[in-house]
């Protein structure tokens, strides 16, 4: 019985002490805090999830995510207050929204605490607010991406489906594919609307009245899904040059199917990845790159879209 | 009460033989308000144990928190005071998105000053409140329903008007045009109190400051301000005067109160009004801090208030309840929300926590609640 209690009592002590090591251990890392903006539901972000679990198991360091229950933006400017005054060493935040997220982020800059601004807003926003660096997939410079692709291919007229134009980001990456053709965007881009029918009848009206339109590029699903369909209607599936932004189920299929050139990942996984490296390189060593980081544009052709299906919600 | 004076009682002065004597102490027990109370000790204690080293001790540790309970503190006002009157609300949520587009649209957009802007807010969400009051006591349906379909009208008409509009959901810009009218109404929802005051002590060392030397919590919000002053009003309004009494009344039970002379209606109509105005406090606080309003504003705040009312002690079923209860209800909610964060928890498992910490503060207050009615 003696022994007993004996081997239980060595035993206690031994997890004690084991459990006192991992805690040490842990407190060296770094702890980084990333805010989003999505709300709960949103599967996106998984990747980013995903992203800087791995990069804290790599680094060492302890990653924590945070974002709005419901997607509001006011609860996202108090988690940022919230995620400064815990001290954190180092905030990746996203800049949703300029004016609400303003004030804390620069509190958290003025406080001493790196911060990089990833996915939402742009690079001249991140350098206004403070951050080391902005890691996302900068509109014009992602159209333009698509727009060299689309000359090596031969495009010489092409028609950009925007189904967002109210969106100013909607219209650069219009500008950006149009300034790689070196073409004047002119009447090139449409103002589609979000209705399906809307967008397919428009594309088919333009694509008749332009029968000379060697090139398409879509924004999204939105304008993607009922341009394919336009496509097939008018038999001219796959004697386009089509490309377009995100990915989905439909597109991955247009892809297989050779209907779809390409379609533009941003991929989130660099954008949780990276920040968190770049975080630590700089607080362990000093050291920074001297440039923003674009996560995208990545391109999803025939010859990979098989391996980004099978990643497709984890890491693509 | 005021005690009536006989002069020739001998019974000992300001003693009525038809009152039980009850000490002080017993009577501090009674109040719908202990469990709350007991429950945000509760979870001080715990958060002062796990996150007692993380900030959130820190002034701006506090500041931050205090402000998310301030903010629910203010619709949990409204909820309890209309669930003590018998009804429910479940549009305060997207009442404040509304309210928030009724500011930003016709400021930004329509080149109205601020305050006029707010006005026109407040006069607004009062009507709606005034309409849904109505329908609710006109047809005897649940409000439960009828705040329900607001729910979803006002949400509605947020998204709807403001993409109409101004072809966005977030309109940004507010403070800047406030800022530049130098309007005089704005400060009042969206300032902070007392800066001069934190100025100073950052200015002493007593306060941490940046390295600019401003001070790290520079003045206390407003939305403070408006809580506690809500606060303390509608306390003294329930427990001090005859419309206090009338809410109880029509809460406990509409008709005898009827009966006895009591203008239930009237009575639910002003506080579906004032829940109303409640979230149009909220929103315009929100707004004037942030700059800017957006169409998916105050979600599921509806159900924070109410919950918060419930953890201070009001009776789902009406009659019953207390606003500093709900005061404290939203402490512990507020404090709760954002102690998670310290404690590092990762946010996918936020809800599991905010449940169970829930939970474990409604089940102790009403334990403590169980316990003190049975001693009597």
């Amino acid at each position: 019985m003696k022994k007993l209690i004996k081997n239980l009592l060595g035993a206690i002590a031994i997890t004690l002490a084991l459990t006192v090591a991992t805690g040490v251990a842990q407190a060296a890392g770094e702890k980084y805090i990333l805010v989003s903006h999505a709300p709960d539901a949103d599967s996106w972000w998984n990747t980013i999830k995903n992203a800087i679990r791995e990069a804290g198991n790599h680094l060492g360091v302890e990653v924590v995510y945070r974002n709005p229950p419901t997607g509001d933006l006011a609860d996202m400017a108090r988690i940022i207050e919230q995620s400064a005054a815990s001290r954190p060493d180092g905030i990746i935040t996203t800049i949703a929204d300029y004016d609400v997220l303003k004030g804390p982020i620069q509190n958290a800059v003025k406080r001493g605490i790196p911060v990089i601004a990833i996915n939402s807003g742009t690079p001249e926003q991140a350098r206004k607010l403070g951050a080391l660096m902005y890691v996302g997939q900068p509109e014009y410079d992602a159209g333009h991406g698509a727009g060299m692709k689309a000359k090596d291919a031969g495009v010489t007229k092409f028609l950009c489906v925007n189904h967002y134009m109210t969106n100013p980001a909607s219209v650069e990456r219009c500008q950006g594919f149009a300034d790689a053709l070196g073409v004047d965007l002119g009447g090139q881009m449409i103002d589609s609307g979000q209705d399906p029918t809307g967008v397919q009848n428009k594309v088919q009206a333009y694509l008749r009245t332009n029968p000379d339109t060697n090139g398409i590029l879509t924004l999204g699903p939105t304008s993607a899904h009922p341009t394919l369909r336009a496509l097939s209607n008018m038999g001219k599936s796959g004697k386009i040059f089509f490309g377009t932004f995100d990915l989905s189920g439909e597109i991955a299929q247009g892809i297989k199917d050779g209907v779809i050139n390409f379609g533009i990942d941003q991929q989130p996984y660099l954008q949780g990845y990276v920040p968190v490296m770049v975080l630590t390189l700089y607080n362990r060593y000093g050291v920074l790159p001297g440039n923003n980081v674009n996560s995208g544009p990545g391109f999803v052709t025939k010859a990979n879209v098989a391996l980004v299906e099978k990643l497709a919600g984890e890491y693509r | 009460m005021a005690q009536p004076k006989y002069p020739e009682n001998d019974l000992q002065e300001n003693q009525d033989e038809r009152l039980r004597e009850v000490s002080f102490l017993s009577r501090q027990l009674n109040k719908p308000e202990l469990g709350a109370i007991s429950g945000a000790v509760l979870v001080f204690v715990f958060f002062g144990f796990t996150a007692g080293g993380t900030g959130m001790f820190a002034p701006d540790g506090i500041m931050n928190w205090s402000t998310v309970s301030a903010q629910l503190g203010l619709i949990a006002i409204g909820a309890c005071l209309l669930m003590i009157a018998g009804e429910f609300d479940l549009s305060i949520g997207s009442m404040i998105g509304f309210a928030g587009i009724m500011i930003a649209v016709p400021s930004v957009y329509w080149d109205w000053p601020v305050w006029l802007s707010i006005l026109f807010a407040f006069a607004g969400a009062v009507s709606i409140g005034f309409i849904n009051g109505y329908i609710v006591v006109k047809t005897g349906l649940p409000s439960f329903i009828v705040s329900l379909a607001f729910l979803f009208i006002l949400r509605g008409l947020t998204i709807g008007l403001s993409q109409y509009f101004t072809n966005r959901t977030i309109i940004g810009g507010v403070r800047d045009i406030a800022e530049e009218q130098n309007d005089w109404m704005a400060p009042l929802f969206g300032g902070k109190a007392f800066q001069g005051f934190f100025q100073w002590l950052g200015d002493n060392g007593w306060l941490e400051t940046f390295a600019d030397g401003t001070p790290l919590v520079n003045g206390i919000p407003a939305v403070i301000l408006w809580f506690l002053g809500l606060a303390f009003i509608c306390q003294w309004m329930l427990l001090k005067t005859k419309f206090g009494n009338w809410i109880f009344a029509s809460g406990g039970d509409a008709v005898a109160a009827r009966n006895v002379g009591v203008p239930a209606s009237r009575v639910k109509i002003m506080l579906f009004m004032f829940t109303a105005f409640c979230a149009t406090v909220y929103a315009t606080c929100q707004v004037m801090e942030f700059g800017s309003a957006a169409a998916d504003r105050g979600l599921l705040k509806e159900f924070e208030a109410i919950i918060a009312a419930v953890i201070g002690g009001t009776l789902l079923t009406g009659g019953y309840g207390s606003v500093v209860g709900a005061c404290f209800g939203a402490l512990i909610f507020g404090v709760v929300q954002m102690g998670i964060f310290f404690l590092n928890i990762d946010s996918s498992w936020f809800r599991v926590f905010l449940g169970g910490m829930l939970l474990i503060a409604v089940v102790f207050n009403n334990f403590i609640r169980k316990k003190v009615t049975e001693a009597r």
